[in-house]
């Protein structure tokens, strides 16, 4: 038996795949920002010196790099509202998940960046008389950015696909409109088929633009 | 003789990695305008001194002064604010082995950087101090490029002018021609001796035993954190009183410098 591929039924459907669209590409740079903020906090708390702030900045971010996103977004919706004893929407809890995924991952991009700056600088920047924030920000912020800049592509490139997991708790992003459209029409195929080549336009510039910084790196 | 004002008075420092003394109960004074030379077998904590008088490395007791503004350490004196290191560190000059010029700023923008960022001085201001500074170490001609463009010897003439930009009351060289080509060695040295001649009070942790005898005034020999023999340098290198330091010094075969 061979299957007819049909893909005209799909195309009438192109509002809901674009409120689906809508959704993945703010949810991605929502969790994108709030992470990447709160991975730096978290950074910045593990390399304070201070145990009360170090150890629980850690503790966080070993907790979300060694559980799976899913879990951590079903867990955010169903458990953590018991937990606090308020609910909280759809929307709110694939944010908070998404954001503290991405924020652990990004904390290490970042802890690897500033740890990859020679003691050498540090010294001589603190030898000048640089202030800590000063030192920061004109001498090893500025190295370790450029070293930082293709991990952080390569995680919101993850950022975006985990987004597909917030279908699961009806959030109506691509996927979750993409399985609207596929009941209305019974063309999984087709549909599934659509949301990857939607993915991938999206996805591939970002890798190829991640690969040319990391070639302009080593070049 | 009436004692010579101190431009740099340590007294009674100590510091322990661990379980290990780096340094056991250190003393020692450099008077204003005077070259003070740190000899001895790697890990005698000369290194770890020398840091210490930048605040690098913090002190567990004693206490270091420079030029009258005192930095005390131990149980019972109060936590250091980052901004008063800082500060203290400002009024030190400190060139490195490794020489650390900052790889993302020119040779201009290294040796401005002083002068910008820990001093406040407009662009224009830090200029007119960088320019001459790049002049006297003959790299001018290097201004705008970037240090992975220099050789080893260029480099540690940039980082000496980054250190002198600063108007620093005093110099810390830690072993600042060790990674350097025969040849480059004798052009730093020079450069320092220059710096001597100058009056710059400076600590000069080295291997070069030529040096500490015709440049430095005074030379510490320390072994295992503990200060074994010091003096005028010539007696120290030629006629050491102690056998660690003949031992040591006969390792080295001496020149001219």
């Amino acid at each position: 038996m061979t299957y007819k591929w049909d893909f005209g039924p799909i195309l009438q459907y192109w509002s809901i795949f674009r409120i689906g669209l809508e959704y993945t590409l703010g949810f991605t740079v929502a969790s994108a920002v709030v992470g990447m903020a709160v991975g730096l906090l978290l950074t910045l708390a593990r390399r304070s010196g201070w145990k009360i702030l170090s150890i629980p900045a850690g503790a966080v971010v070993e907790i979300f790099r060694c559980t799976p996103a899913l879990v951590q977004l079903v867990w955010c919706y169903y458990a953590l509202p018991v937990v606090l004893g308020l609910s909280l929407a759809p929307a709110t809890a694939a944010l908070l998940a998404l954001s503290l995924y991405g924020a652990a991952f990004y904390s290490e991009i970042f802890r690897a960046g500033l740890d990859s700056i020679d003691r050498g600088q540090w010294d001589a920047a603190a030898a000048l008389g640089m202030t800590p924030v000063t030192m920061m920000r004109r001498v090893i912020a500025p190295q370790a950015l450029r070293r930082m800049t293709a991990p952080l592509v390569s995680q919101v490139v993850l950022q975006l696909k985990n987004t597909s997991l917030i279908s699961v708790v009806t959030v109506p992003d691509l996927v979750y409109q993409g399985q609207m459209v596929a009941s209305a029409t019974y063309k999984p195929l087709e549909v599934y088929t659509t949301i990857a080549v939607i993915y991938f336009l999206i996805l591939f510039p970002l890798t190829q633009g991640a690969r040319l910084l990391e070639r302009r790196r080593h070049g | 003789m009436a004692r010579e004002p101190l431009m740099i008075d340590i007294v009674n420092l100590s510091k322990r990695f661990g379980r290990r003394d780096v340094l056991h109960d250190i003393s020692l004074g450099v008077p204003r305008g005077r070259v003070l030379a740190l000899i001895g077998p790697s890990g005698s904590g000369k290194s770890t001194l020398l840091r210490c008088v930048n605040l690098l490395e913090t002190p567990d007791s004693g206490s270091i002064t420079i030029d009258g503004s005192t930095m005390r350490f131990g149980a019972t004196a109060s936590r250091h604010r980052a901004k008063a290191m800082a500060a203290f560190r400002a009024e030190a000059g400190m060139v490195f082995q490794s020489f650390n010029l900052f790889p993302h700023m020119t040779v201009l923008e290294n040796v401005m950087s002083g002068p910008r960022f820990v001093r406040g001085r407009s662009h224009d201001d830090a200029e007119r101090i960088a320019r001459p500074l790049l002049e006297r170490m003959g790299m001018d001609s290097f201004a705008d490029a970037l240090p992975d463009r220099l050789s080893g010897g260029q480099k540690q003439r940039v980082a000496i002018a980054r250190s002198l930009a600063m108007e620093p009351k005093v110099m810390l060289f830690d072993e600042a021609t060790s990674a350097l080509d025969p040849q480059r060695v004798a052009e730093i040295l020079s450069v320092m001796r220059d710096l001597a001649q100058a009056g710059m009070t400076q600590i000069v942790v080295t291997h070069e035993m030529s040096y500490a005898r015709d440049v430095a005034d005074t030379v510490v020999f320390m072994a295992d954190g503990h200060i074994v023999e010091s003096g005028p340098a010539r007696q120290v290198i030629e006629d050491p009183r102690e056998e660690r330091t003949r031992t040591f010094l006969r390792h080295f075969h001496m020149g001219k410098a």
